[in-house]
Order: C-alpha cells, then structure tokens, then sequence
C-alpha cells in the first residue's frame, strides 16, 4: 500500500540555524506512527514542517503523492492533513462551539460539518456541556478534547498531534489515548502522534521513529521498541 | 571604541564634526548668497533633526510632535529676549543694513540677550519634554507616536488661549541685530546664519561625542533588549526619559534660532507639517545616523523650493500651478518616506551595519539576528519587542503570560 | 441644566463618530497590531470621490453609501501594496510607512481639490429642535445616532454570527492556528483592513457637514480623538472603542461648551491622553484574556 506521508531527506531550521536533517520515513494510511525523542530532538519542528509553518530547506514531503512544497498551509487541511500544534492552540477568546466552528468553515459540505461536530459532542460529553463557554475556561484535558475535536470536524485523514499529554493526568492521558486507538479503528484515520510520554505513544503505535538532535536515528516497529531493553536505554535511559 | 577602525576618540569626533558643519555652513552662505533664508532654515531645522534622529533611531522612540517642542523652545525664547527688550537692556542700532532686515528706528536688543533667550527656550523644551517624556518612557510604539502627535498639535490652539503668545498672527520679537563691523561687512542675513551654525555645530559636536560613548551604547541597548539591558544594570526608563529630554532639548534650540533667523514666532513654522518633514529627513537619513539627519534635512528643506522651480516652468495656470506646487513637497516627501522605509528589510540595521564588529544600528528585533547585537557579553533575555501595550509582535512557540 | 443636557445629547451624537472610527481603529490593531494613521486621510479621500459623485447626482446618500466603497478599496490597496510588505513585526516602520501615505494622500486632495474648505450639506435639517424648552438635537445629528447604531449592530452580527466574521476574529487572535484550520489568513487582513477603512469612510460622510466641509486635513481632528477614544477603551476591545467614543465626545463637549472655547479641545484632549497611558495603559476594557500565536 502506498504511503499517506512520505518523508524524504527533509531539512528545516528557524534563520539559518539548521534544527532538522535528512528525516525520512512514511506513514502508512491507517497507521499510527508515534515520533520519539529527547527535548530538543526536533519533534515539534517536524510537525511544524509537515503542516508548512516551517519552510523545507531540504527533502520533500509528499502527502497522498502529492509534493507539498508548493502548498500553502492553508490549504493543507484541504488535503487531509490536520495538526494539533503544541499547547493545543485553542483559541482562548472564542467559545467551544466557535473553536469547532472554526475548524470546519473551510468545508463546503455544511451538512457533514454540522454532524461532525455532533459526533465530537457525542465523543467528549465535556465539550458538549461547555458549548457555550469561552475556551479559556476549560481545563487542560478539556482543551485537548477542543483542540482534537476540531481538528476531527474537518475529516483528515492523517492527525498529527504534538505532545497532546503534555500536562495531563495519568488517567486523561490513557481516556485520550483510547480515543485516538479507537479512532483509528473506526475511520482508518492515520496518526503521527509526537510524544515525550514513550509508554503511552507506545501503547497504540504501530511504528516508532525515534529522533535525536535533529536527526532519525531509527525507524521501527513499536512492539520491537517496547521489548527492546537496549534500544530504550540508549536513548532515554529508562522510562 | 567597539568598532577597531575608530581611532579617534568621541570627543575629537564631535569636535570635527562641529566644525565641518560651520565649515560647510558658511562656504554655502557665500556660495548660495540669494537661499540665505533657505539656508538658515536648513540650520534650524537640522538641529531637531538631529536630535529627533537620536530619539528615533537609537532609543527606538517614534516621535511626532518634534515642532512642538519647536514651538516651546521658540516661544520661550521669544518672550525672553521681549522681556529683556523691555527692561532696557538694549544697544545703540547699527548703522543701516540691506534686504529683509532694513533697519527700524530706535535700539536694538544687546547681544548677550541672544544666548540667554536660547538657553530659555532650551531649558522651556527640555522642561516640557521631561514632563510628557515621564509619560513617555511607559509608552511603544503606536501610543507614544500618537501622544506627540497630539502634544503636536495643540500648539496653534495653545498660541490662541494664552495671550501673551499672540496667536496666529504671532509675535514680533525684538532680537539682536549684527554689531557693527560685522554686520556691514558680512550682511545682517548672512550673519544670522552663521551664528544658527555655531548653535547647530555644538549641537552636533555634543551629540557626536556623546552617541559614541557610554550613553549611546545604553540607549541602543535598552532600544534592542529591554529585559536583558535592564539585568545588565542600564537603567532603561531614565536612559529613555533622557533620549527624549536631549531630543526636545534640540529641537526647542532649533525654534530659537527659527525666531532669531526671522525675528518673528508664528504657530504655522510649528505645525504638523514640519513635524512630519523632520521625521522624513530622519528617515531618509537613517534613523540614528547624525550625518544623515543633516542630508536629510537639507534635502526636506530644498525640495520644496525645487519643486517651485520645476512647476514654474510647467506651462498652466497660475491657480493651478500654485495647487500642484504648494501640494508637491507634501506627496514627494510622504512617497520618500513609504519608499525608503520598505525598501530597508529589517530596519535601517541592513543598510547600515559594515563590518562584523560594529554595532548596529536599527530596530527590528534583536532576537532575529538583524540587528543590535548586544556587545556586552549576555545571554539574550526573553524579548518583548517594541510593542504597543495592548500586546507584541512574533512570539516564540511557547505560551508566555502578558503583565 | 438645560445646558447640561443639551450639551450631554450633542457629546453622545458627536461622540457616535467618534466611537464609530474609534471601531475602525481597533479593527486594525486587532488584525495587524498597527494603528493605521492614514485612516483619517483615507476617509476624507473616500468622502471627497463619493461627494464628487454624489454632489451631481444621488446626494449624500449616494455618499454616505459610496464613501465606505472607496474607502474600503483605498485601505485594501494601501494593505496590500506597502504594509503587507513590512510583516508583521516591524511596527514603528507601519506607523512611518502610514504616515508616508497619509501625507500623499492629503497633498494629492490637495492637488485635485485645492486647499479651501468645499462644504458637504447635509440631507436633512442642522437646526437643534427643541423639545419642551430644552435644545436637544438636529434632525441630523438624530440621523448620524441611527446610522452609527445601524453599523454598530451590523458590525456585532457579522462578527459574532457570520463566519467571515469567525474568521476574522480568529485569524486576528490566533493566525498560525487559524492557518493550520484553513483559513486564509493574509486574506482575512486584507479584508479587515478593507472593512475598518471603509467604517472610517462611513465616519467621515457622518460627521463632515457638521463641519466647515472637506478637506485635505478635515478628519485628522476626528482621528487623534478618536486614537485617544480607542486608547481609553483599550486598543484590544471594540466595546472599549465604542464606549471610549462615547465618553470623549462627552467630555469634550462638556470642556469646548462650558468654557466656550473650542481651542481648549485638543489641550483637553491631550491631558486625557496622557492621564490614560499614565494610570490605565492598557484601557478601561482590557480583558485578560491571552493572545497565542
């Protein structure tokens, strides 16, 4: 099957300074592939490069065949690509049900946008509850549910999220980690999840890419990675 | 004295600067014997030029109201010298001169009066501009350009609620004449300026020695990087509240020497408009550049007349005429200022910085390696950025909590 | 006291103006994080070609309806072909850049329309009706109060129900999130700027034929004000705009009536000024909500 994303060579830096280096793998359509690493290893600059906020220096990102690298990023969750940014980026001053709004106003079928947005009220009674409230009233775990929910109402086809347990509880981190599993089970949505939490990115990934300072330094399956003793110690110690 | 090649010392600097300006100063009065008004406009101009171009480009303050600090020192000095005209202090008139200043009967002011009435007009300017610089110093951006863009403009109702400043019709002011062998010798206009361009040279000889040293590295410093400047112990809001101090200081010396260029204070030499010219020939100068303030303001002052020139010879109506000629300088001016500032990426830092030891000058953030590295030897701090109080500009990924 | 309440009903119907370019201000700080200071030329631009228009045929309602479309296209081409090219975080040089515009502006109005105030009549009766004794307003200055009260609940609603409204609002709030929702950002500033020159326009037709007319420099008195209205209500906040709008005039006219000299207008203005920056910089409606990127 051929990849949704493939990543090839890709270079990306912030004003000459260069952060990431010759980056490749793929994510296959329905896989959960889970983005590893120490702080500073370039995770959050790969996303920002996948969704275009970052310039490529080198490499290409083709997304369903297609080279991105002509695509503003506007116009790539047209495409399917959807990304939750690091701190959620819920807009703090607009309302719950706004924030939804918001992620579905590029869509033409308003329709699918309406019962979309139901389906995340169904998914997240919290949501559902809060609609009316400004988002900055909500508690972290409620903000990620926005900011997940949001990205869902435009249908991608391929998630990425980065660090969405950052700042969670134990418990919340497992609910939302069962979301994103049975996600994909249900709609063959794909997901690249960024995560320091290694167990948890672990538990429902079906491939681990493993990053240090900017580079991959391996692409593998995740049940090897769990098992393998060596490999977690070399690049985290232990968990 | 961070830049190797500089071997001379601030002082030397501003000495030859000083005397370059008297220097070229008085070859163009001979050399241009029918601008002399021109000429004298240049001088008084160039001095809140320069001072405004300190404000503006190395201590990052925006400032549209320089005329008004003009006026303040103008008026200030205009009641004094009046005053001491009236308590007596007056000398014999000088034997008959030529052109604008034909002699009037009875005595004219004593020469000392000159410098003590400048000195007040100085003094009144610095006065002001410390109690609205008090404000000033908490102020960015947009909120500051707009308070003196307001201050600016209460000068001509000003004018009319106080009696004593005579209103729109101005005051007539009773200023020294040239003394006796000079004056014949060297004509009362010409000699007027030369005395504007001793004024403007100490101005510029000051301003040189002191933007080389210690102060001027402070103001670039807390322009670039308040949080870090302020940990490395640059007290940021009196270095700022002195910017703007000097920057009026300057500009009230320049309205005096405008009242003793034309002997009269009017509202209308303080208006918007010269605000905004001053600020043009800041900008085509370089912000920051004292050089440059003196290009630009010789090249705000002959536009006008160069456009007078060039429409004279258009063939059209004398209406029309007038109207396209008296509107010219304001669009030719407002193009140049639009132009020169989008054409600088980054600032003024890209057109000015030679060499990798120099300090730039400029603004735009220091963060983004364009401009002002800070040469004192410190991690960079979080970055506020000029900013308006209601928020910031380009912030780093992480959240980070506003005052 | 009748005075006081005639003075009160005037400041509320002059202060509309004020609040409704006091909007305008905010519309673009709130999408650009820049105080557009040619607003004022642009407005008078825009109400010198809709007059031009409007004077042979259709009156000022053909102006009142033509200015906001000038005005609009005038602050989208001044967006689009000089601010755009600065990015976003070079302020100071937008102030100068603005000003540089403002200045062209008014010399060309100058050029085309000369230097003497051109009076723009109003439609309806500028004589102050009394009501029981008591001066209270022109049929005009009524009329300005429901037009700016039109804009106003137009402005709301588009904002709060449309999603053009969502979008702006959210590419003003969060841009880099907003991209990454598909929303056009660059597009949605243009467009704000569009829309705030335009309401600028719309302030411009209201409040000139109650003045000596029009003017290469006839709104910049209407522009400081209502800079130091949006100041007081907190440059973030298009209530505090509104409500800023609203007190100035007040004050003003309070300050301008009760001494009986206009002159004292802008000296009062300016202490107003100041006296925010000083005590409240960040304006009586600062919320304290977050800005993200």
């Amino acid at each position: 099957m051929a990849a949704l994303l493939s990543v090839r060579g890709v270079g990306a830096g912030y004003r000459g300074v260069p952060v990431l280096r010759d980056v490749s793998f793929d994510v296959a359509p329905g896989s959960v592939v889970a983005v590893l690493g120490p702080n500073g290893a370039g995770k959050t600059t790969l996303l920002r490069t996948l969704s275009g906020l970052l310039p490529l220096t080198a490499g290409t990102v083709r997304f369903d065949g297609q080279d991105l690298a002509t695509v503003p990023v506007a116009r790539r969750v047209r495409l399917g690509l959807a990304h939750v940014p690091e701190g959620r980026g819920v807009v703090e001053e607009l309302t719950v049900a706004e924030n939804l709004r918001l992620g579905g106003l590029w869509r033409r079928d308003r329709a699918d946008v309406a019962r979309a947005i139901t389906q995340v009220y169904e998914l997240f009674e919290p949501l559902a509850r809060r609609r009316g409230q400004p988002a900055h009233q909500l508690s972290g775990g409620e903000r990620q549910m926005l900011a997940l929910g949001r990205a869902l109402v435009a249908r991608p086809r391929l998630l990425m999220l980065d660090e969405p347990s950052l700042g969670l509880a134990p418990k919340v981190v497992a609910q939302l980690m069962a979301v994103l599993s049975a996600l994909r089970s249900s709609t063959g949505l794909a997901i690249l999840l960024v995560e320091q939490n290694v167990r948890s990115a672990l538990s429902i990934a079906d491939t681990a890419v493993v990053m240090a300072l900017g580079e991959v330094v391996a692409v593998r399956p995740a049940d090897q990675v769990r098992a393998d003793d060596t490999l977690r110690r070399a690049w985290w110690g232990s968990w | 004295m961070d830049d190797p090649r500089v071997r001379m010392n601030p002082a030397a600097r501003g000495a030859v600067a000083g005397l370059a300006l008297l220097a070229a100063g008085v070859a163009a009065s001979y050399a241009l014997p029918d601008r002399l008004f021109a000429l004298g406009q240049v001088v008084a101009w160039l001095v809140a030029a320069a001072g405004l171009t300190v404000l503006v480009g190395l201590s990052g303050q925006l400032s549209l109201g320089q005329a008004g600090f003009m006026a303040t020192g103008a008026y200030a000095a205009a009641l004094t010298q009046n005053a001491l005209y009236a308590a007596g202090f007056t000398v014999a008139p000088p034997a008959g001169t030529s052109g604008r200043f034909a002699a009037a009967a009875g005595p004219t002011a004593a020469g000392w009066t000159l410098p003590v009435a400048l000195l007040a007009g100085v003094a009144a300017a610095a006065a002001v501009g410390a109690l609205l610089g008090l404000a000033a110093v908490r102020m960015r951006g947009a909120y500051l350009a707009g308070a003196t863009l307001v201050f600016g403009l209460i000068v001509t109702p000003v004018t009319v609620l106080v009696d004593a400043l005579g209103g729109e019709q101005g005051l007539r002011v009773h200023v020294p004449r040239a003394p006796d062998p000079v004056g014949s010798a060297v004509g009362e206009g010409r000699f007027r300026v030369w005395v504007a361009l001793v004024g403007a040279a100490l101005v510029l000889a000051i301003l040189t020695a002191v933007v080389r040293g210690r102060w001027g590295r402070d103001l670039r410093a807390a322009r670039d990087d308040e949080a870090a400047a302020a940990l490395v112990g640059i007290p940021v809001a009196r270095v700022r509240l002195g910017a703007f101090v000097a920057s009026a200081a300057t500009a009230g010396l320049g309205g005096g020497l405008y009242v003793y260029l034309t002997g009269t204070a009017l509202p209308g030499y303080f208006g918007l408009t010269t605000s905004l010219f001053l600020l043009v020939a800041v900008v085509i100068g370089g912000a920051g550049r004292l050089v440059g303030a003196v290009g630009g303001t010789l090249f705000v002052v002959a536009v006008p007349i160069v456009t007078t020139e060039v429409m004279s010879a258009v063939d059209a109506s004398p209406a029309l005429q007038a109207r396209l000629a008296g509107n010219a300088p304001l669009a030719l001016l407002g193009l140049c200022l639009v132009l020169v500032t989008l054409a600088t990426p980054g600032g003024w830092s890209a057109r000015l910085g030679r060499g990798p030891r120099r300090v730039r000058i400029g603004w735009g953030r220091a963060d983004q390696g364009r401009s002002g590295r800070l040469d004192l030897g410190r991690p960079r701090a979080g970055r506020r950025g000029d900013r308006g109080r209601g928020g910031t500009g380009a912030r780093p990924p992480i959240p980070d909590v506003r005052e | 006291m009748a005075r006081f309440i005639f003075l009160t009903i005037d400041g509320l119907a002059t202060g509309a103006v004020y609040a409704t370019f006091a909007l305008s201000l905010v519309l673009i700080w709130r999408a650009a994080r820049i105080v557009n200071f040619a607003q004022g030329a642009i407005s008078v631009a825009a109400a010198d070609v809709a007059w031009s228009v409007g004077s042979r045929v259709g009156g000022w309602w053909l102006g009142l309806l033509l200015a906001p479309l000038v005005g609009a296209l005038l602050g989208v081409l001044m967006q689009r072909f000089t601010v755009r090219r600065l990015g976003p975080e070079r302020h100071l040089d937008a102030i100068i850049v603005a000003i540089g515009v403002a200045m062209v502006v008014q010399a060309v109005l100058g050029m085309v329309f000369g230097l003497q105030y051109r009076p723009l009549p109003a439609p309806v009766s500028q004589t102050v009706l009394t009501v029981g004794g008591v001066p209270t307003l022109s049929p005009y200055k009524l009329l300005v109060l429901g037009a700016v009260a039109l804009l106003v609940v137009g402005l709301a609603l588009l904002f709060s129900r449309t999603a053009v409204g969502l979008r702006l609002r959210a590419s003003a709030l969060a841009p880099e999130v907003s991209r990454l929702l598909g929303v056009e950002v660059e597009r949605m500033t243009t467009l704000a700027w569009g829309l705030a020159t335009g309401v600028g326009a719309f302030a411009a037709m209201l409040v000139l034929p109650t003045g000596p007319g029009l003017h290469p420099t006839a709104m910049d008195g209407v522009f400081i004000t209502a800079f130091t209205a949006a100041v007081l209500g907190g440059l973030d906040s298009p209530v505090g705009a509104v409500v800023g709008g609203f007190a100035v005039g007040l004050v003003l006219n309070y300050v301008t009536g009760y001494t009986d000299e206009p002159n004292l207008a802008p000296v009062a203005l300016l202490g107003l000024l100041l006296a925010v920056l000083l005590v409240r910089p960040n304006g009586i409606f600062a919320g304290p909500t977050i800005r993200r990127a």
